[in-house]
């Protein structure tokens, strides 16, 4: 009987997790089929009017297009970044054993707390970053001041926060690889950029998705870096769709109306998530193949 | 095909992409309905003569935001405590995460808190859904309330500023007591007095020669020994705040609305031509004399610049300017002066205000506790030893503003007390009391950053009146 029972009492934790998950979320989904505020805590079920109202508003379109932006931006430069970086760090050097460890700083600081700080560093006059700036006579830049650099200011703290969770990963995976390919290249006198090409990136694309995967789902999803640095200004320019929701559910407490916006974000999320998911098998397969 | 790798996969995707609706589960606790509101007031319970004993042994808890004004609180706590046998046990949050804490837990229907702090403005979010204890009741209760409390010593225009009826586009000063007024800001133009000195300026007298003078500092200050600094601080973040001090202080001294109320129908008056060439202006200004990347600043930085000698003038709280002027609290300290600012066409002073309030929790389960707690917060005794020994200015009470101690403290700022004489009959909320308050002013900060930004003032804010027309009309 004990032994029967083992399998059932096993996931049990699991179960929880789950409907740790799901019974929030089922509810907040039932809550967009109301007009659930605090100015109507008895709210009239209106069915489909809140997801209506988001998908005719100028600025839901607006922060989804800001939301896909800093998605793709972040995503990319992190990326390659942390790519470039994991090569550098791959090659055996005391250096490189010395800067792998220090790589990983920016990881442990929290995003809310990255953003704070520079904040100040890119403040125009006191800031740290105008003032080495200076010599250069690009000492007057005011970063965050327009919807451009407040937007590009923004995935740049991005990219400081997320590159060494990418050039891990991706030096996991270099690591990881078989050495006999590159042992033969070598012998046959191939160049670095065609053993590159060849070998290395199609062997280590499953990582460098897995990392990408990660890192565009996060930055969709971003709240506390642009919140820190921009509050979504100037304007509407760094308004995402988490900043929205905040603003809609909590700030103004349109309830119903606030968590429309999240689902509407966990759709997108899910898609990219699915699609994205599914690319990953194809290439794990491939890798497995070059292997 | 791999079915079984296809639903890892699916059900990979989908637990990742459940991670992005955090704010779900803060509203998870079911619709917080008002459903046991009654007419009745829990005040009605409290008989015979008063007694600040009425309730020993009895814990209230306060949620409090970080504050000068709460230090001095906290700081005489156990002189309540040994008054009453009242335990107070205390919170304190930081402002930037007060609000949002305190919102969540009022929605959420429990008694957590049985008092805390709030301003008027967020009356009219809390009240209408039944959050705030009317406190009339208390007040009006001689068993409740001791003698010596007071109300006719409070200013006024702040205890009606609390007062509200809960019908948008209703006058303040009707129907419930939802908060007291516990300490005030006034928003006036607090100024470098070394730096005018120097570039031989007056406090200015319209708002046309405050925008020339802080034209004239950013550009004469740098060369005059005054490395790297600008002529007026003024808030500018992508937030409420940024609307309520100075800009709707000289936007009302312009005779500008936000809103024009007809009936029960609101509307939207901030893209009136008047209203859009005082916009226009002040966004000139910024331009012309204010701080770089003033779309980030918040009244922290604005007040730290003034106290760094950053700022020659600060158009903001009277309370951000005296926490940099009081002696060795910044590098400006001593040479900070105070003015109310410059007087509308018509010469009008009409100021805006922000009160940091005191109000109970409806759901709370120890209302006499905590009435008695509020009485004591707001009464003279604690409210004039909070301003005499520690910083809790502006005082709410007339007796505590014209107490010989207090002015003695003050006196050695210079133009501190004859500008809050001057401005403190005119200074009154002059928004419109309505519950999208917030999203009304966080939208027109965003639309002033656009105008900064350089887009037309005219277009930009009919825009924002659109869109307010359909929230709030």
């Amino acid at each position: 009987m004990r032994l029967a029972l083992r399998p059932y009492l096993l996931i049990v934790p699991a179960l929880l997790l789950t409907c740790g998950i799901l019974y929030p979320f089922g509810l907040g989904l039932y809550y967009t089929l109301f007009d659930f505020s605090a100015s109507k805590p008895q709210p009239d079920m209106v069915r489909f009017e809140n997801y209506e109202t988001v998908f005719t508003q100028d600025a839901f379109w607006n922060s989804a297009w800001v939301t896909v932006l800093y998605a793709v931006g972040a995503a990319a430069v992190e990326t390659m970044l942390g790519v470039a970086v994991a090569l550098l760090l791959h090659r055996s050097s005391l250096v490189g054993r010395v800067l792998e460890k220090i790589l990983i700083l920016p990881l442990m600081i929290a995003p809310v707390i990255a953003a704070i700080i520079w904040k100040l560093m890119l403040q125009p006059s006191v800031g740290v970053v105008n003032h080495l700036l200076k010599p250069f006579g690009l000492g007057g830049v005011q970063w965050t001041d327009t919807p451009t650099g407040a937007l590009l200011s923004s995935i740049a703290v991005d990219v400081w926060v997320y590159t060494p969770f990418v050039a891990i990963l991706a030096l996991a995976g270099l690591r990881s690889l078989p050495t006999s390919p590159f042992e033969a290249a070598a012998v046959d006198g191939a160049r670095w950029w065609y053993t590159f090409r060849r070998l290395t990136l199609p062997m280590l694309w499953p990582y460098v998705l897995v990392a990408v995967i990660f890192r565009f789902m996060d930055s969709l999803k971003v709240f506390d870096i642009i919140y820190a640095l921009t509050e979504g200004g100037p304007g509407d320019s760094t308004v995402v769709l988490q900043i929205r929701a905040y603003l809609e559910a909590i700030r103004f407490q349109r309830y119903s109306f606030g968590i429309s916006y999240t689902i509407v974000l966990w759709a997108v999320v899910y898609l990219a998530a699915m699609i994205l998911v599914r690319h990953l098998g194809k290439i794990q397969r491939k890798a497995a193949e070059a292997k | 095909m791999d079915t079984h790798a296809h639903d890892r996969r699916r059900f990979l995707a989908l637990g990742a992409a459940l991670a992005a609706a955090p704010v779900l589960s803060a509203c998870g606790a079911g619709f917080g309905g008002d459903d046991d509101k009654s007419d009745g007031s829990a005040a009605d319970d409290v008989t015979g003569s008063f007694d600040w004993k009425r309730e020993k042994d009895t814990t209230v808890k306060a949620l409090l935001n970080k504050h000068p004004y709460t230090d001095a609180l906290i700081a005489d706590l156990k002189a309540f405590t040994e008054k009453t046998g009242i335990k107070v046990e205390y919170d304190v949050f930081p402002e930037d995460n007060y609000f949002d804490k305190l919102t969540v837990d009022l929605s959420s229907g429990r008694a957590s808190y049985d008092v805390f702090m709030l301003g008027a403005y967020m009356v009219w979010q809390y009240g209408p859904p039944g959050w705030l204890e009317d406190l009339g009741p208390w007040m009006r209760n001689s068993a409740a309330t001791g003698a010596e409390w007071d109300q006719a010593d409070f200013f006024p225009n702040l205890l009606q500023a609390d007062q509200w009826s809960l019908k948008a586009g209703a006058p303040l000063g009707q129907g419930g007591q939802y908060a007291l007024p516990w300490g005030w800001e006034t928003n006036v133009v607090a100024y470098n007095t070394e730096v005018f000195k120097k570039l031989g300026l007056q406090p200015a007298k319209t708002f046309d020669e405050l925008r020339e003078i802080a034209g004239v500092i950013k550009d004469k200050a740098p060369g005059a020994g005054f490395d790297g600094m600008y002529g007026i601080a003024v808030r500018g973040s992508r937030s409420w705040a940024t609307i309520h001090p100075g800009f709707m202080t000289m936007y009302a001294r312009n005779g500008l609305h936000d809103f024009t109320v007809s009936g029960e129908k609101l509307t939207p008056a901030m893209n009136t031509p008047e209203a859009i060439a005082f916009t226009e202006d002040w966004a000139g200004m910024v331009k012309q004399g204010g701080p770089p990347s003033w779309t980030s600043y918040t009244w922290y930085q604005c007040s730290s610049d003034l106290g760094a000698k950053k700022a020659g003038m600060l158009f903001d709280a009277d309370t951000a300017a005296y926490f940099q002027a009081v002696e060795g609290a910044s590098p400006a300290s001593g040479k900070i002066a105070f003015h109310p600012g410059p007087k509308g066409p018509g010469g009008s002073l009409a100021t805006n205000m922000w009160i940091w309030s005191l109000g109970m929790n409806a759901k709370s389960k120890k209302k006499s506790a905590s009435w008695l707690f509020l009485q004591w917060a707001t009464g003279k005794e604690h409210l004039r030893k909070s301003a005499i020994t520690h910083n809790h200015i502006d005082p709410v009470r007339k007796s505590v503003a014209d107490d010989a101690a207090y002015k003695d403290k003050m006196r050695h700022l210079p133009g501190f007390i004859e500008t809050f004489e001057t401005v403190v009959d005119q200074t009154k909320i002059q928004f419109t009391p309505q519950a999208q308050f917030f999203d009304a002013t966080t939208s027109w900060a965003a639309a002033l950053q656009e105008i900064y930004g350089g887009k037309s003032a005219k277009s930009v804010l009919n825009g924002l009146a659109g869109d307010l027309a359909d929230k709030v009309g």
